[in-house]
């Protein structure tokens, strides 16, 4: 009886002490690219792409964004011969708490010095807080929340690509300026539909609209037909989709059955990407209106940037998001190359706001001091079936919205190191 | 005619083997090697982690207590893990309140919502039972989306983990490693000892045979409430932990998915044993973590891990070892 309680024991201790080696082996994170050149002088550095690899974001984000991190490597390696830069990826599953053990073991265990991208505003949030504990740097492309750079602020984190004011901003404000003046909200029940509605609103009534009415569905809705109805119904001339994900590919679609733009009104998403948009195809999605900071066939340096990427992923062009994670790798680089190492995070945070940004895909821009990086937006609208003369050739520009009014203005996100910045700023003889 | 048991499928895995003389020291050393364990780990793996999958067994111990010995199949236990970490999260955060304190918190709104929800659900058996139990957690879940004190989408974030008792700092995780080690370990106990006591006896009777336990005159309904409100009371304690060890509460711990995660990690690490759950949510938290990298897979790799499990062992790992041992687990 004894000896075998022992071996129960033994065996139960085995298997448990054999388990956490298991795991660690497992541990190692998907090593992307391991771009070794000569012997460095730098330490070398390690970025990771924290994104949704599987869910509602995986299209957006996802692979594609490890691809463009991937390229910005590539290009920048003429640049800084000594600098070692390592790719890793990971998916945080779009929860928040996998999101923050992630990144807490990327950071404590695994090296990594910055990580990008990270769509999902709750998951970009806790990201955001354990990159300020731990002081490292944050680059987020992919998520939508503008509390990145509101009240808690951080030192250590840029928001690249776009944030819903600056979407709200452009849909709302710019198709006010073209005549739209009259709308009508479609909103999803919960608070980010709420926030968006409020937003667009304030800057509706600021350019001298009006808005005749809303209609609130269920988060998430399976059917949109009766509240388009109304908004049909209500004749206001342009149609604002204050929802996201799902529930905006929904009423998309439901508007398209209604034919509801061929009846004069315009249909404005205000969350809604180009990979949504290719997936829905022009046919249902003509005549949509939406605001992108990013759009492959915009010059001749996107093209190039996204032929190149097409090529490397499968034909498929990139999103803003991973424009945004191309764009904040090369210029997190350039900032580690300028200061030699990557080690403080604030550090390297405070040189990138320093240097003037300027890439291929937004052009010359700027990162205020509240970490909001600053380039024009642009209001689209999705091509009719007969316009369009590819299967990624979505889009005609309706509007350049320029970079000092895309965004919320600085003072009025709240802050607090824009207070500081200021204050250093009169301090100085 | 023993309808709960037989709809929920909870039949006896565990009793079904002897109850031997050397079964109490042999628990007993079972929870020396856990403790060794705890002591052990933290050195070995990296104690986030770890953390998190301790958070997640004891959710699953307690979710083990109502379904492998009350019999009862709840699908709604995330409203109590979830709104127990939003209590928690909030009065950490907002009210300033020492960890401890907001972790008791959280535990006490938890079981009052154990208590309310659970004196409802139980009218009904089986099936109808765990309908409503998914219904009310439902509920749970869209005040938790609308209501302003959670944050709607975004959670509460940037929770500080502050100073155990006013005086200890918890932003070392290995302190923090202690605290949750400890919980989970004084959870664990409570546990073992409802379910060797007199009352837990009771139980198992009502499990295997209600009318039978009626007639021997226990009011079964009020046993069932108990178990019920201990269960929610112990995930509770789960959620607001994990609340202060992560610092966030998010919608993700209120969705019905948590609720059927935590039934995957007591089927995977056996149901209706004591230690089972602790396996299956190191199991299943260490395939999330991972096996981050293989994106869509890591759902596919849980699905056939489940379905092989249900198929293979349908008592769990731990249940397939217990009755290789011969000797309850």
């Amino acid at each position: 009886m004894r000896t075998r309680v022992l071996l129960t024991a033994l065996a139960m201790g085995l298997g448990l002490s054999l388990a956490p080696d298991v795991a660690a082996l497992a541990q190692a994170p998907a090593k992307v690219a391991p771009a070794k050149i000569e012997p460095a002088k730098v330490a070398p550095v390690k970025i990771g792409v924290l994104n949704d690899r599987s869910g509602v974001y995986a299209d957006i984000s996802g692979e594609g964004s490890v691809v463009a991190a991937r390229m910005a490597v590539e290009d920048f390696r003429p640049r800084a011969r000594d600098l070692v830069v390592e790719v890793v990826a990971g998916d945080h599953q779009n929860k928040p708490t996998v999101g923050a053990a992630l990144a807490r073991a990327w950071y404590d265990r695994e090296g990594v010095d910055a990580i990008f991208d990270v769509p999902t505003s709750s998951v970009a949030l806790a990201v955001h807080e354990v990159t300020r504990e731990r002081n490292k740097v944050f680059v987020d492309s992919g998520a939508g929340t503008a509390d990145l750079t509101g009240p808690q602020c951080s030192p250590n984190t840029v928001h690249w690509t776009f944030d819903t004011v600056a979407l709200a901003n452009g849909t709302g404000g710019a198709m006010v300026k073209r005549g739209g003046d009259t709308w009508f909200f479609v909103t999803a029940d919960y608070a980010f539909g709420e926030a968006v509605q409020r937003d667009t609103t304030a800057l509706i009534l600021r350019h001298g609209g009006q808005v005749l009415g809303s209609i609130k569905t269920p988060f998430p809705a399976s059917d949109f037909a009766p509240a388009l109805r109304q908004a049909q119904a209500s004749g206001a001339k342009v149609i604002g989709l204050a929802n996201a994900g799902g529930d905006t590919i929904g009423a998309v679609r439901e508007a398209a059955r209604l034919r509801l733009t061929e009846g004069g009104q315009a249909l404005a998403g205000l969350l809604i990407f180009s990979s949504d948009i290719h997936s829905l195809t022009p046919r249902v999605a003509q005549g949509l209106v939406l605001t992108e900071p990013f759009y492959w066939d915009l010059n001749d340096a996107t093209r190039t940037f996204s032929d190149r990427f097409a090529r490397l992923f499968g034909g498929r062009k990139p999103t803003a998001a991973q424009a945004g994670v191309y764009a904040g790798v090369l210029h997190y680089l350039k900032a580690v190359a300028d200061l030699r190492s990557a080690q403080d995070g604030g550090r390297v945070v405070a040189r990138m706001k320093e240097l003037p940004t300027d890439d291929p895909l937004f052009g010359k821009g700027v990162i205020r001091a509240d970490g909001r990086k600053i380039h024009d937006m642009y209001l689209f609208e999705v091509k009719k079936p007969a316009e369009s003369r590819g299967e990624w050739d979505l889009y005609k520009t309706l509007a350049t919205i320029p970079g000092s009014e895309a965004f919320r203005p600085l003072d009025q996100g709240g802050c607090p190191l824009v207070v500081k910045a200021a204050q250093a700023e009169g301090g100085r003889p | 005619m023993s309808s709960a048991a037989a709809s929920t499928d909870a039949s006896p895995i565990a009793t079904a083997l002897p109850e031997g003389k050397d079964a109490k020291a042999f628990h007993r050393l079972v929870f020396v090697i856990i403790a060794a364990l705890l002591v052990v780990l933290p050195f070995i793996l990296y104690p986030v982690f770890l953390m998190k999958v301790l958070c997640f067994a004891l959710f699953a111990l307690a979710f083990n207590l109502l379904l492998g010995y009350g019999g009862l199949l709840s699908f709604g236990h995330a409203a109590y893990f979830g709104m127990a970490s939003y209590v928690s999260a909030y009065a950490a955060k907002v009210w300033g309140l020492t960890p401890e304190l907001a972790i008791i918190a959280g535990t006490l709104v938890a079981a009052l919502l154990g208590l309310v929800f659970g004196a409802l659900a139980i009218r009904r058996q089986g099936i109808y039972f765990s309908m409503i139990t998914l219904a009310l957690a439902q509920m749970v879940f869209f005040f938790s989306l609308q209501a302003k004190f959670t944050g709607g989408e975004d959670g509460i974030q940037a929770v500080p983990r502050g100073h155990l008792f006013g005086v200890i700092s918890l932003a070392d995780d290995r302190v923090l490693y202690a605290l949750v080690a400890l919980i989970f370990f004084a959870g664990l106990l409570l546990i073992y000892r409802i379910i060797h006591s007199p009352f837990g006896q009771v139980l198992k009777a009502i499990r295997d045979n209600e009318p039978r336990a009626i007639s021997l005159g226990y009011r079964a309904n009020q046993y069932k409430l108990a178990v019920f409100v201990l269960s929610t009371t112990l995930a509770g304690l789960a959620g607001a932990t994990k609340a202060i060890v992560f610092q966030l509460a998010s919608l993700t711990d209120v969705h019905w998915s948590m609720s059927g995660e935590v039934v995957l990690m007591t089927l995977v690490g056996g149901m209706g044993t004591v230690f089972g759950p602790i396996l299956g949510s190191f199991v299943i938290i260490a395939m999330e973590n991972y096996l981050a990298q293989f994106g869509a897979w890591v759902t596919i790799i849980q699905g056939v891990v489940f379905v092989v499990c249900v198929l293979l062992f349908r008592e769990g790992i731990l249940g397939l070892v217990a009755r290789t041992l011969k000797r309850p687990l």
